[in-house]
């Protein structure tokens, strides 16, 4: 049983993780906690299943859903946060900035999709189960593990041994350095961007498929719990987004199980209060306190 | 005129509640602080005053005070663990402590849990809500003007500095939490007794990022800015009811401009054609 | 203003600070009386302002004592060491840049008993020399030379015992520097005890009455600037930038 609800736990994880990296990504390289990556979460999780609707494929349609969150980070950073570079506006406007726009992205959604929840259309989900040794997982609980792993090994290669992964390394450890050594800042920032939503989008469709839910509150429910792990991991570390987001969703399912339900989301916050009184740089965060 | 008043005057309360609100926050953030915890001192004081009208039988202002000193009491304690926290690591670790206040107001029996609290007496009227805001406002109005204000703007402006002349910046920040807990806990009396039903949904993270957006539309570090700010996003929805699903846009485009064009906010502005 | 005060001792007696492992400053003993001008000088990096920040409660020394007359300082609080009366400026600037010039002088003030009226408020912007006397102008939109002015009317506000001034002159071109010599002699005929950080050696041999001199946070020369200038170990610290300054 415990077995179960690890793995329960486990593809809960893979799906936080997706999402955190995206978070964490980008307040490493910009020192901004953009809020606005829930709500390109979930916009991605409705354009996949507007092209579902539409009679594309799952792949294709999770693909282009995918470039589609990509340029919605690119386009948010062109218009919500990089005039605020050019004037040095410091860490805490951007925030605000970011709130601003994804003010924006769920009123463009509740006009287009509506306030209702939205399901995808059963032709397009695998409702197949595997038994692996007395733990019955879904096909598609499975697929979706697997694609989640997929990305965060990409993005693991990326970061470590491409030019552009070392960019961006760079410009989170020292931008001014980073320029003086030759590197393009602005066009760094965009590719970040452009991954940190592309896996946050990604998150959205995986959980919209997960739970075959799409409405306009995941955003919201997913949010303040990426902010709990990226505390947990270290504001700025991918890989302890990564561990964190594993631990939670671990210990969310666990304690569904085997705690009451309710007070399971203290529980996050309770740890993320305590990391942040005690040591906020988390497990792994490289950056130490810094007063704004 | 009579007739306008009467059919808005759901919304004229809702301009009055949410202008405490707002000035509960500028409060901290004049200090400097992005304490975000003032829509769970709300909720806080809206749950002590219900539970205690109804099932104790205070009347409005015995429960209004009596909420807004349980709003100050967690503020106070609040205040040790983050006493050192800056910046987003502050604005993070309030917004946790707001998710587990709604959680606990969701699980503890005697609140009624998601589903809500009933029953609450809607004796506060119009005019208890804008002799509160009145009140309210003149006292932050003085507090500014005087030496205490001139330490708050201080600590806001250059905290090392603030200490070099003698601010107990600690102190500062401190009080500063508190009176934006004892705003923020009448507003959610007040808001608790025009409403008969109050859920911990009320209370949480998206009305903490209303209550933000408020401030900073009308301008962050100003009570004029606080309520010119509260007014417009209170009536903004009204006015764009031809938007329909779209309403929120002109919301967060309006955010967006001002952050990006005029980031004092509407005050700001005001302030830079006199 | 009263002309009447009778600073108290700031006494620094074998105080060390370390930072992670390097020892920033080293056993460093120091007196300023009142109505005296002490100097602190040595090269970049010796920990001229490492002092300042021990002094004013910034960082705690590891060891040593500093006491203002009978007030023990090197455990009190940043807050509570400027209470005590303690005044600084400092090296980079640190107005309160969108506050008005009063707010910034009266915020000087802050410690004192009671508000400070306008007229009491022009007198302090007169006795630093600040020029412009337009009280409700923003501090950040002031010349840089009436910015540093400005910081010491507001360290001056608070009425204090000592005052210190960490490189005051920076950035000044050579009539504000004699303003500020002016300036700094007068402070100290009014009783108060000033320390004085500077690399300008020409203010410092015009106004100290006496000057310690740093080095890798070590203390390697103690006397009258006119001693101290000639000194070898302090030649040598400075390596040449003795012989370029007092051609300033």
């Amino acid at each position: 049983m415990l077995i179960q609800q690890l793995a329960n736990g486990l593809f809960l994880g893979a799906v936080y993780a997706l999402f955190a990296i995206g978070y964490t990504l980008i307040f490493g390289v910009l020192d901004i906690l953009n809020l606005a990556h829930a709500a390109i979460f979930m916009l991605a999780a409705f354009v996949a299943l507007s092209l579902v609707g539409a009679g594309l494929p799952l792949v294709l349609a999770f693909a282009l859903a995918l470039v589609f969150a990509g340029f919605l980070g690119v386009l948010l950073d062109r218009v919500a946060f990089a005039p605020l570079r050019r004037r040095n506006a410091g860490t805490l406007v951007p925030l605000i900035s970011s709130i601003g726009a994804a003010i924006i992205m769920q009123g463009v959604a509740r006009g287009i999709w509506g306030p209702d929840e939205h399901r995808f259309p059963s032709s397009a989900l695998s409702t197949s189960e595997i038994h692996l040794g007395g733990v019955t997982v879904g096909a598609l609980d499975l697929l979706i593990l697997a694609i989640a792993l997929a990305m965060m090994g990409v993005l693991s290669y990326v970061l470590r041994s491409t030019p552009l992964g070392r960019a961006i390394r760079a410009v989170a450890a020292d931008r001014v350095a980073a320029a003086i050594l030759g590197v393009d800042i602005e066009r760094t920032i965009a590719l970040t961007f452009f991954i940190a939503s592309a896996l946050g989008g990604a998150a959205g469709i995986l959980i919209g498929l997960q739970y075959n839910s799409v409405s306009l509150e995941m955003g919201s429910r997913i949010e303040l719990k990426g902010l709990a792990i990226i505390i947990l991991g270290g504001m700025g570390s991918v890989t302890g987004a990564v561990i964190g987001a594993f631990i939670l969703g671990a210990v969310e399912t666990l304690s569904i199980a085997y705690i009451s339900s309710s007070y399971r989301d203290a529980i996050a916050f309770g740890v993320m209060f305590l990391i942040l009184v005690l040591r906020p740089t988390g497990l792994l965060g490289k950056r130490a306190l810094r007063a704004a | 005129m009579i007739e306008f008043l009467s059919q808005h005057s759901k919304l004229i309360d809702q301009v009055g509640i949410n202008a405490l609100l707002a000035l509960s926050l500028s409060i901290s953030l004049r200090a400097g602080s992005l304490a975000l915890a003032q829509a769970a001192f709300m909720g806080i004081a809206a749950y002590v005053s219900s539970v205690g009208a109804v099932r104790l039988g205070w009347n409005l202002m015995a429960a209004a005070l009596l909420g807004a000193l349980a709003a100050a009491l967690v503020a106070a304690v609040l205040a040790l663990p983050i006493g050192k926290l800056r910046g987003v690591f502050l604005a993070i670790a309030t917004i946790g402590f707001g998710e587990i206040a709604r959680i606990v107001e969701i699980n503890w029996p005697i609140t009624g849990g998601a589903e809500g609290f009933s029953g609450i007496p809607n004796d506060a009227s119009t005019i208890w809500i804008y002799a509160t805001l009145t009140v309210v406002g003149v006292a932050l109005y003085l507090f500014g003007r005087s030496k205490l204000g001139l330490a708050v703007s201080a600590t806001r402006e250059d905290e090392n500095a603030a200490r070099g002349v003698g601010i107990d910046v600690a102190a500062v920040r401190m009080g500063t939490l508190i009176a934006g807990a004892i705003v923020a806990g009448l507003a959610g009396a007040l808001y608790a007794h025009s409403n008969f039903f109050i859920t911990p949904g009320d209370f949480g993270f998206g009305r903490m990022e209303q209550i933000l957006v408020m401030c900073v539309i009308g301008g962050v570090t100003s009570s004029a800015g606080a309520i010119l700010g509260a007014l417009l996003m209170t009536v903004l929805p009204e006015l764009v009811r031809f938007l329909h699903d779209y309403r929120e846009v002109s919301s967060g485009a309006i955010l967006l401009g001002i952050i990006l064009f005029a980031p004092s906010g509407i005050a700001g502005l005001w302030q830079r054609r006199t | 203003m009263s002309l009447e005060r009778r600073g108290d001792h700031l006494v620094v007696e074998r105080v060390s600070v370390r930072y992670g492992g390097v020892l920033a400053l080293d056993a460093v003993s120091l007196d300023v009386p009142s109505a005296t001008v002490v100097g602190l000088i040595g090269p970049n990096g010796a920990g001229k302002t490492t002092l300042i920040n021990a002094v004013t409660g910034v960082v705690r020394p590891v060891s040593g004592a500093i006491t203002l007359g009978a007030v023990r300082l090197n455990r009190l609080p940043q807050y509570r060491v400027a209470r005590a009366g303690v005044a600084r400026t400092y090296q980079n600037i640190r107005l309160f840049a969108a506050l008005t010039v009063a707010e910034n002088v009266r915020a000087g003030a802050y410690a004192r008993p009671g508000v400070l009226t306008d007229n009491a408020l022009r007198a302090l912007l007169d006795r630093a020399m600040v020029h412009d006397h337009d009280l409700q102008r923003r501090a950040g939109t002031l010349p840089y030379g009436e910015q540093r002015r400005l910081e010491i009317a507001r360290a001056l506000a608070s009425d204090p015992h000592i005052l210190l001034l960490d490189e005051p002159a920076a950035g000044m071109n050579p009539r504000e520097t004699g303003e500020l010599r002016a300036l700094i002699r007068a402070v100290a005929e009014s009783g108060t005890g000033i320390l004085l950080v500077e690399h300008d050696m020409s203010l410092v041999t015009a106004v100290c009455d006496h000057v310690l001199v740093l080095n890798f946070g070590e203390a390697i020369a103690q006397g009258s600037p006119a001693q101290v200038a000639r000194d070898p170990a302090v030649i040598e610290a400075y390596l040449g930038t003795a012989a370029e300054s007092s051609s300033a």
